[in-house]
């Protein structure tokens, strides 16, 4: 053990190993770079959706929109999340990363996937969109680079297993993981199970587009395809979970006030998220009725149960470590006096409230059978992701960053007062945006569509015209969403690169 | 801490709070559980699942053998089709038109055969929005029974290629 680098970081008093920090570092530095440009095609997108600007044309909304798919969904989030696993593995048991060649050989092959995406859908060889549905078909270097990522991803996912079964021969836990490691243990389980049926779809599609096998059935490839699609979705939220409740630990020194039921939620996410995919498959031909309810509905009642547990598990210890520190006042004291000027914290506030309330609540509205008949594919369903993946788990990430950059990067945040407003202006630019699309879908306003007033169509349709109201509102909340996007961009380059250092 | 080991024995019995709240959701849960298979039975609005292979070219002469049978007049340079409530009717999905265009009766119940001539499809029904998908290969049968009458719009709604927003298609119910 002599050889290995272990300093003790002041602040959190986190004992970090070189190598895992570089992991960490490189990872969190790869996710930054791929929002920022998912996030100035998220801006292009919105302001083309917006009717009154309507900015670019057919060809490139549809091809930036697929590029924002790509960074936005896939890179960022998945980038932080290896970050967090390298974390959670390693700095939050004081171990080392046992295998940090493998670390770099992942976070090689999905910088290589993600850059091959991007170039061949900048190039016009994949305006399939995220989805990329049979038979529409891209260029074969687009499955390759999509098949490289996920390989990438998943030996990052692997990375986590490999790391905690060592450290505990090592002392770095004696019989439980933290319950940050735990979470992002029920996120690598369902990452490996989600990523083995993007391998199942994805390689397949690869020698379809080769030419190698002449077919593949657009409504299998639409059943494997979401249980990528989705699943993924729900690492997403372990990992977010799992950041909610260790922003609460360093910053208000929170502790989980019933570790049984804080675990327990997390296992029902591992056991019931992956069965409950098929919502976007209920409005398909094919799957029978019976199939499609057990799927969707009752699978997924289970998971939100999960999600439920979290909503009340998080703000109540937060409460007992805010009363403990004095805040006993009344019933509401602890609130008033939470460190709402800390982006951290702030961050992951937000995070739970427009995740419950936008995304979570939508989701399992939309999920079910009849409701999804007059929500498939409308913009609502967009509305209801951007209120997870972005109001959620962006959010969440975004703060946790705030953390990341002193403990692992070892420098100040710069720019306190903005860094401050960031999460706000954010959340509100992005609750904004997804209300907007939501009561827009409700008038049955399509997802993924470049005219709403469908020039050159030979029929002519017009929209209820309140939805114009709603368009207009997506409108101003990707703008300030993207300012704030811009801000968390530009604080953590900044603090990264022109932080004062911390400790040396 | 989330952020250190748990004690030794962290499997503790749930506090009042904590059961209720759990207890509560569970059933919030259950509720919505039971209720989306009993609206399946007495409800009246529920997506179809009956659906069969059919390839391109057949699905093509069954549309047409239903335009040469009830064509009553032409729109735009579509066919307008009134055909008859008791046999099967069809629509046709293809990059970037919906074909023909279908005139029905209110009240009565038609079999609507839905299929793609190419790739994926969303059949949405504005302003009422209802939306189903279109999938090549696969015949999609909605039992359908319009209920007012009017003009009603088909938008494409699943992203099929550059010219996917021009993909507007019509219909009427008498």
């Amino acid at each position: 053990m002599a050889n290995f680098q272990f300093r003790t970081d002041p602040l959190s008093g986190l004992k970090i190993e070189k190598s895992s920090e570089n992991l960490i570092k490189w990872n969190v530095i790869a996710a930054l770079a791929t929002l920022a440009v998912g996030g100035l095609m998220a801006l292009l997108v919105a302001l083309t959706r917006w009717p009154s600007v309507h900015l670019l044309g057919a060809t490139n909304y549809y091809r930036f929109l697929t590029l924002h798919g790509i960074d936005a969904l896939l890179a960022w989030i998945i980038f932080f999340e290896v970050a967090l696993v390298h974390f959670t593995s390693t700095v939050l048991l004081g171990t080392r990363s046992y295998v940090p060649w493998l670390g770099w050989l992942a976070f090689a092959l999905m910088l290589i996937g993600g850059g091959v995406i991007n170039v061949i859908v900048l190039l016009g060889g994949a305006d399939v969109m995220f989805t990329s549905y049979v038979p529409l078909k891209a260029d074969p270097i687009y499955y390759l680079g999509v098949i490289l990522f996920a390989v990438g991803a998943l030996l990052g996912f692997i990375i986590f297993f490999i790391n905690v079964t060592l450290s505990k021969r090592d002392g770095g836990y004696k019989r439980s993981l933290p319950l940050g490691s735990f979470g992002m243990a029920a996120g690598s389980i369902i990452a490996v199970l989600t990523l083995a049926h993007g391998a199942a779809i994805f390689i397949p599609t690869l020698l379809w587009a080769l030419n190698i096998i002449g077919y593949v059935d657009p409504a299998a490839y639409r059943l494997v395809f979401w249980g990528l699609g989705h699943p993924s979705q729900q690492i997403n939220v372990s990992a977010m979970v799992a950041v909610w409740y260790m922003t609460a630990a360093f910053v208000v020194g929170s502790k989980p006030v019933n570790e049984k039921l804080s675990r327990t939620a997390f296992v029902l996410y591992i056991l019931f998220i992956n069965v409950a995919s098929e919502h976007h498959l209920l409005v398909d031909p094919v799957l029978s009725t019976w199939h499609k309810i057990v799927n969707t509905s009752y699978m997924m009642h289970l998971a939100v149960l999960a999600s439920m547990i979290h909503a009340f598990a998080i703000p109540a210890s937060i409460e007992v470590a805010l009363r403990r520190q004095g805040f006993t006042r009344g019933l509401f004291e602890w609130l008033k006096k939470a460190p709402w000027g800390n982006p951290a914290f702030s961050g992951i506030a937000i995070s739970i409230l427009l995740f419950g309330f936008l995304g979570g609540i939508t989701g399992v509205i939309f999920g079910t059978e009849q409701f999804n008949i007059i929500r498939h594919n409308t913009w609502a369903i967009t509305g209801h992701f951007h209120g997870t993946v972005v109001a959620g788990t962006t959010i969440a990430f975004m703060g946790f960053t705030y953390l990341l950059i002193p403990y692992i990067f070892k420098r100040e945040i710069i720019w306190k007062g903005f860094a401050t407003i960031q999460p706000y202006l954010y959340g509100v630019g992005v609750a904004t945006l997804s209300i907007g699309m939501m009561s827009a879908g409700q008038f049955g306003v399509p997802r993924r569509h470049y005219d709403i007033t469908f020039s050159g169509a030979p029929f002519s349709f017009t929209f209820d015209p309140a939805i114009d109201m709603f368009m207009s509102m997506m409108g101003v909340g990707g703008v300030l969403a993207a300012i704030g996007g811009v801000l968390y961009i530009l604080i953590s380059f900044g603090s990264i690169i022109f932080g004062k250092k911390i400790g040396d | 801490m989330a952020i250190y080991e748990p004690e030794r024995m962290w499997w503790n019995p749930l506090s009042k709070d904590e059961r209720i709240w759990v207890g509560v959701a569970l059933i919030w849960m259950l509720v919505s559980f039971i209720f989306m298979p009993i609206y399946h039975v007495v409800g009246s609005q529920n997506p179809p699942s009956e659906t069969y292979k059919v390839t391109a070219e057949d699905f093509d002469k069954l549309v047409e053998g239903m335009v040469a049978k009830y064509k009553v007049g032409e729109e735009n340079g579509f066919p307008v089709v009134h055909p008859n409530p008791s046999e099967p009717i069809y629509v046709r999905a293809s990059m970037w038109q919906w074909y023909p265009v279908l005139e029905l009766e209110k009240g009565k119940t038609y079999r609507l055969h839905l299929s793609s001539m190419d790739i994926q499809h969303g059949f949405s029904i504005l302003p009422i929005n209802m939306n189903f998908m279109a999938l090549p290969g696969y015949d999609y049968v909605l039992k359908l029974t319009p209920t007012t009458t009017g003009e009603f719009h088909i938008v494409c709604n699943e992203y099929c290629g550059i010219g996917h927003h021009t993909m507007v298609g019509k219909m009427y119910v008498k």
